[in-house]
């Protein structure tokens, strides 16, 4: 696995939806439908029972942006559509690493990464450890590149999800 | 009010003033079927659920109502697809009613069940699974705003069977919950519509390319009025024809693929053009890098989505076409400038003379396509209207028949289905009965749909059906004559190919076969004064070719009008 340093920004788009059956394979549709090459996609709950929110995350020019964001605003179970500005948003991601762990001295080597990184190791086995760390895409992306030293076993990141920062005065 | 989910389904449908649906029923609508028997909603039965879902769609292009289908589940279901793609595609408003099995069997694979919703929602606006009778009477109402509202298309609404059985204390009039908010924006952006006014006043060379959206909109009246005060000429693409009265001084002709050859000519050399209400599909302008490239470009259309998906524009005005001329018409005269316009249209009339005398028509027989479709438009009524088949004969009632009035040519156009012309003569007919209807036919779309035949003759709708027989699937042999060699792999339909007069005879329709135009002329006569769906099989030469033609992936500047300019 490389990690991919693309030349365009990562765009956030944050959506929120109707919180019912099959709107998600709407979505995830349409971005086929279209050809759209998504980064991540998350779904989750939100304040109001009724809506859910999903984040989109993707590398493209202004004019794929556009239209995926039009497009997402004529499916009739989305509510509303925002981009948002990476300058002004907070963006996280969760990832899950299994990592080889073969003896006393690599553990610490690992631990001492994970630390750096804010992460938790939150299980351990004889020979392997699985680490959660949360932050930025880009913090995921350069912390699974350190893993990559003592061998990656299994992954498992969350995609992004995102929240515009309030004004300040 | 105590009803049973089907009941409540149609006392919905009644609401919505719907007078018509065309269906056939099975095992999993048979208690909306049992309720139907007891309304004043007329019941077409066809033959093919397929030609239902056409004849919703031609009922709908026809009148500007929502046409309604209905079908079983499973086959039923699955055979309205290729009608629902195709009024998706043209944006044809439409309410599909598909029977489901019982909630408790679906996932299960239980007999004659498909995943109808699945299968759809990539063809549809959107889709509804029916849950609980209570909720028919929101969700129709849903469905047909959905249908409607903003650019039009299709809702398909799945009925479980144990729902339709199921009896509930339900309110019939239960407004629309949550897709109040489901709501197009109509008024064009003020500040759009005066920069759109300037630069049409500032316009040397402007040219108004009108699509479907001023159909669906019914903006027509306000085309027209923009178009001759502005003195613009107006171009239309195929789903436009009809938008703009073709034997209008100002019309300059259609665009596209085999569109006129002066009209793509002159629109790429127009230095402004207003598009209302089309999506510049590849078929109409041609190489999407190289259509527009000299002009600026203002793009009306109720879709933002299609604001800058296929050709980018300098002006976008997202509005209904209707509200959007009104406005930009508005704008213009308030700036009451001077306009000199002698010189464009000079030169318009200087290239329509110079190249439409050089179009090359075919043989000499007197019974062809062109003579043919001329006269049918000599003798059909202007408010007549026109369906036709996908293909060569598709194209040749395209060029030849006028349009006058909008919502008398119903084609096809997106999707190109052949065999959607009869089907849709008949939804077409059962709009507006004071018409002649005629489907202008190719045998081989024909004979994809001649079953319904039946359903012309015993539910009296009767239509013209004039065939292009030349016993080939004509558009595809023309390109396997002009791109693959002359190699003609499966396009010849001679040997099996039915007498389409006696076919027409066995299920009880009018028949001729005419052996010149005069013979055409009086078969044509009678078909129009006669109760009963006539079939007119006419004898065309398989070499007749489809001029103007812009060849598929060059820009319309190379549009050729002689085939010996593409076989050198």
């Amino acid at each position: 696995m490389e990690v991919r340093r693309p030349k365009q920004p990562l765009n956030v788009i944050s959506f929120i939806v109707e919180n019912k059956p099959g709107v998600l394979f709407r979505v995830t549709w349409l971005i086929r439908r279209r050809n759209f090459n998504i980064e991540s996609i998350s779904v989750g709950p939100t304040e109001n029972p009724n809506h859910s929110r999903m984040t989109i995350t993707l590398y493209g020019d202004e004019a794929v942006v556009e239209q995926v964001i039009k497009q997402l605003r004529k499916l009739i179970d989305v509510v509303k559509v925002s981009r948002l500005d990476p300058e002004n948003t907070v963006i996280r991601e969760m990832a899950l690493v299994k990592v080889h762990v073969p003896d006393q001295e690599t553990r610490a080597d690992l631990d001492y990464y994970v630390r750096a990184f804010r992460g938790r190791i939150v299980d351990i086995a004889p020979n392997a450890a699985i680490v959660e760390v949360t932050g930025s895409p880009h913090k995921i992306d350069a912390f699974i590149e350190l893993m990559r030293s003592f061998g990656i076993k299994e992954l498992a990141r969350t995609g992004a999800t995102a929240l515009q920062r309030s004004a300040k005065e | 009010m105590r009803l049973s989910g089907a009941r409540a389904l149609i006392k919905s449908l009644e609401n919505e003033k719907v007078e018509v649906i065309f269906g056939i029923p099975g095992g999993a609508i048979l208690p909306v079927y049992d309720a139907l028997y007891d309304s004043s909603i007329r019941h077409i039965l066809v033959r093919h659920e397929q030609c239902a879902a056409h004849a919703a769609d031609g009922y709908a292009r026809a009148s500007g109502r929502i046409g309604v289908c209905m079908a079983t589940s499973g086959p039923g279901a699955t055979n309205l697809v290729t009608g629902i793609a195709t009024a998706y595609m043209d944006s044809s408003p439409i309410v599909a009613i598909t029977g489901q099995v019982a909630r408790n069997m679906i996932g299960r694979d239980a007999f004659q069940e498909a995943d109808i919703i699945g299968i759809t929602t990539p063809i549809t606006k959107y889709t509804f699974q029916l849950q609980s009778p209570e909720e028919v009477p929101r969700i129709v109402r849903q469905a047909f705003h959905i249908a409607s509202e903003g650019r039009p298309g299709p809702v398909l609404i799945d009925f479980p069977v144990d729902v339709q059985r199921q009896e509930a204390e339900i309110t019939l009039d239960p407004g629309m919950g949550s897709l109040e908010r489901y709501k197009a924006v109509v008024d064009p952006h003020p500040l759009q519509v005066k920069r759109a006014a300037e630069l049409l006043l500032d316009a040397e060379k402007p040219v108004i390319l009108a699509g479907g959206g001023v159909i669906l909109a019914d903006a027509s009246e306000e085309l027209r009025s923009l178009a001759e005060y502005m003195m613009m000429p107006v171009a239309v693409t195929l789903m436009g024809k009809g938008a703009f009265p073709e034997n209008h001084p100002l019309f300059l002709g259609r665009i596209g693929m085999h569109g006129s050859a002066a009209a793509n000519k002159l629109i790429t050399e127009a230095d402004v053009i207003l598009a209302v209400g089309t999506r510049f599909s590849d078929r109409s302008v041609g190489r999407l890098e190289e259509f527009g490239k000299e002009s600026k470009i203002i793009h009306v259309d109720i879709d933002a989505a299609e604001i800058g998906k296929n050709v980018k524009p300098d002006i976008p005005i997202v509005a209904d076409a209707k509200r959007a001329l009104k406005a930009i018409l508005e704008a213009v005269k308030a700036l009451s400038r001077k306009l000199d316009r002698s010189a464009w249209i000079e030169r318009i009339k200087q290239v329509k003379r110079e190249i439409d005398g050089r179009i090359s028509s075919g043989g000499g027989s007197r019974l062809s396509p062109k003579n043919v479709i001329k006269e049918i438009r000599r003798l059909l009524p202007a408010n007549g209207i026109v369906t036709t088949g996908v293909g060569r004969n598709q194209m040749w009632a395209a060029i030849y028949f006028e349009a006058y009035h909008p919502r008398t040519f119903i084609t096809s156009g997106g999707l190109g289905t052949m065999g959607f012309g009869f089907p849709a003569s008949l939804g077409a007919k059962v709009a507006k009965p004071e018409s002649v209807v005629v489907d202008i036919d190719g045998d081989g779309s024909f004979l994809m749909t001649e079953r319904e035949l039946a359903t012309s003759i015993i539910a009296e709708i009767p239509v013209i059906v004039v065939i292009m027989n030349d016993g080939w699937l004509g558009m595809v042999k023309y390109w396997q004559d002009l791109f693959y060699g002359r190699k003609y792999c499966a396009t010849c339909l001679k040997r099996g190919c039915p007498d389409f007069v006696k076919l027409a005879e066995a299920y009880g329709a009018n028949a001729a076969r005419p052996q010149s135009l005069e013979e055409f002329s009086k078969a044509f006569k009678e078909a129009m004064n006669s109760d009963r769906t006539t079939v007119i099989d006419v004898w065309i030469s398989p070499d007749e070719p489809v001029l103007p033609f812009a060849p598929p992936g060059k820009p319309l500047t190379e549009t050729i009008v002689d085939l010996r300019e593409v076989r050198k």
